[in-house]
């Protein structure tokens, strides 16, 4: 089975952000970055499935030089090679962003597209689905389980409440992954040497020609609509004074 | 949700200075465009391929509906069901949907939607450039029902002109995960776990804490994920919704996906490291604190209270 997986590199999850001077986006200096986690997951069940069925495994990475160090991670973790589709720092949109990963992604002819559900930074969750319609493919999203069949896939949806659906597709086909579908493996040391010779090929995409279709005008704090009375104090004052507020204002104690 | 989507409807398109509509998809439209006010057309898009539903078919039908109709802009509930097609439609129209919108505005320009990044840390302004159809996808709870709404629109069927060889996903039928010991929607009061916690054996301190308050436990989905606390303790988007009288939040962040699981509650309690977390945006009270002192201090706090 070949497989690729679109991953990307994100700030880490508890870094303090700042906007910048232009007020359309965060200050990227001084800031750590990592794999977004639901690509993390979308790697591992790639990985599983090799294990399960032979073939490749390819991770594709839009993103700016950068992005690199999230790459060699995720060789290191066990992916064959990799591309990376060099991004300069201007902001593209979903479908642009589709558009290029399926002009580096299309002559690979992969039997399985792999993504995360969503990115832990825009969270637009679409980029897989849209990437299935500019290929072609058949998708499902929000995918909990993944198993090869006679004539394709057949994966298990997450739907809202505690139910779950099972989707047969033919490949190739893309699915999109759900965290918590697997247990993320470490990258060990023999995999962080022998990543250093895996290949990685960079792409470097061809100007758009069209203007973004979103644009971000600002980005700012949420405004506090809602008035929070923090609690000071040690933490047993702060304990006693919640004690009062749950006796007198909501009356459960 | 899709009550509270049409009410933003009805408000964008005042704001726009045109006419809200709406559309049904799939089984059942007919009965279901007899429940929606306040607007002057539903359209009961139906099919016989439309049962089950299949990203191939809703995206299919829906872009034959909007060429018909023209409408300006498209909203859409954000649910796991909009997630699974409405990107793929709006591609269609070589357009980026706006997905999972807490608010907008309309200028001289037009609509400008709110939409919430970094797991709900910012907010960003984002306007959809170029010419209509615009696509976006509301947030749960961001709008509130309209009850107010008078007025029974006239209902218009459309049949979409459909290919059972362009529907390529087989669906089976839905099913429950996990017989679900615990009804979380029946607990007066909630004690939820998140990262904070940091390890499996630290859940203790907060399953005291429960247990002081008879309370039930609770998780954000990463603790589940991790298996230290089975799925059907999960709280938010893909576990249940809950509105207890009291939801007290242990170490969890605040991600979208957590809030509109919770954020209905009657009051809510944040005890978080970070004074900057989310979470503290819905709080009632807060403690911005090391949750490993708080905890067990407020534990002491209540079997005191309690005699």
């Amino acid at each position: 089975m070949k497989i690729i997986v679109c991953i990307k590199q994100v700030p880490v999850r508890d870094a303090q952000l700042r906007i910048d001077a232009g007020g359309r986006w965060i200050d990227g200096n001084d800031l750590g970055f990592e794999i977004n986690e639901p690509d993390a997951y979308a790697l591992e069940e790639a990985l599983q499935l090799r294990e399960k069925h032979g073939g490749e495994v390819v991770v594709v990475c839009a993103g700016p030089p950068r992005a690199a160090q999230t790459i060699r991670e995720a060789l290191a973790k066990g992916a064959d090679r990799a591309i990376h589709i060099e991004l300069e720092s201007a902001r593209s949109d979903t479908l642009a962003l589709a558009r290029m990963l399926a002009e580096a992604i299309g002559p690979e002819k992969a039997d399985l597209i792999v993504t995360g559900l969503q990115s832990d930074d825009l969270g637009y969750g679409q980029t897989g689905v849209v990437l299935a319609e500019v290929l072609g493919l058949p998708h499902a999203t929000i995918v909990m389980q993944v198993e090869k069949t006679e004539g394709g896939v057949r994966v298990r949806r997450e739907l809202e409440d505690g139910f779950f659906q099972n989707v047969e597709m033919p490949l190739p086909a893309l699915i999109t992954i759900q965290s918590g579908i697997n247990k993320l493996r470490y990258a060990t040391l023999m995999g962080i040497k022998k990543a250093k010779a895996k290949e990685i090929r960079v792409a470097k995409p061809a100007a758009s020609e069209t203007a973004p279709r979103v644009v971000i005008e600002r980005i700012y704090a949420p405004p506090r609509t809602k008035h929070t009375e923090m609690l000071e104090g040690t933490a047993r004052e702060a304990a006693a004074k919640l004690v009062e507020k749950l006796r007198f204002e909501a009356r459960v104690l | 949700m899709s009550l509270e989507t049409l009410a933003a409807a009805r408000q964008l398109a005042d704001a726009m200075g045109t006419e809200a509509s709406a559309a049904v998809i799939g089984d059942g439209a007919e009965a279901l465009a007899g429940e929606l006010k306040g607007i002057s057309r539903v359209w009961a898009v139906n099919h016989e391929l439309l049962a089950p539903y299949t990203p191939d078919g809703f995206t299919a039908a829906a872009e034959q509906l909007i060429r018909k109709t023209a409408p300006d802009v498209i909203l859409f509930p954000h649910t796991y069901r909009i997630r699974d097609f409405a990107p793929k439609l709006a591609t269609r129209f070589d357009r980026v949907l706006i997905s999972d919108c807490t608010g907008f505005r309309v200028d001289a320009a037009g609509p400008v939607f709110v939409r919430q990044l970094f797991q709900g840390k910012l907010n960003s302004d984002v306007r959809p450039a170029g010419p209509a159809p615009r696509f976006a996808s509301i947030q749960a709870g961001a709008f509130r029902t309209d009850d107010a709404a008078a007025g029974q629109p006239a209902i218009e069927s459309f049949m979409p002109d459909l290919d059972a060889a362009a529907i390529r996903t087989k669906p089976g039928e839905p099913f429950r995960g996990a017989e679900r010991a615990v009804d979380l929607t029946a607990a007066g009061i909630i004690v939820s776990v998140g990262r904070g916690i940091r390890e499996k054996e630290n859940i203790a301190i907060v399953e005291e804490l429960a247990r002081a308050l008879g309370a039930e436990l609770a998780a954000s989905r990463p603790i589940c994920d991790n298996g230290w606390l089975p799925m059907e303790r999960q709280v938010g988007s893909s576990g249940q919704t809950v509105s207890p009288k009291v939801y007290i939040a242990v170490g969890i962040s605040g991600a979208i996906q957590h809030l509109v699981g919770m954020k209905g509650s009657r009051t809510i309690v944040a005890i978080n490291k970070d004074p900057d977390a989310p979470i503290f945006e819905v709080a009632d009270y807060g403690i911005a604190g090391d949750l490993f002192e708080v905890v067990p201090a407020l534990t002491e706090a209540v079997k005191k209270a309690k005699g």
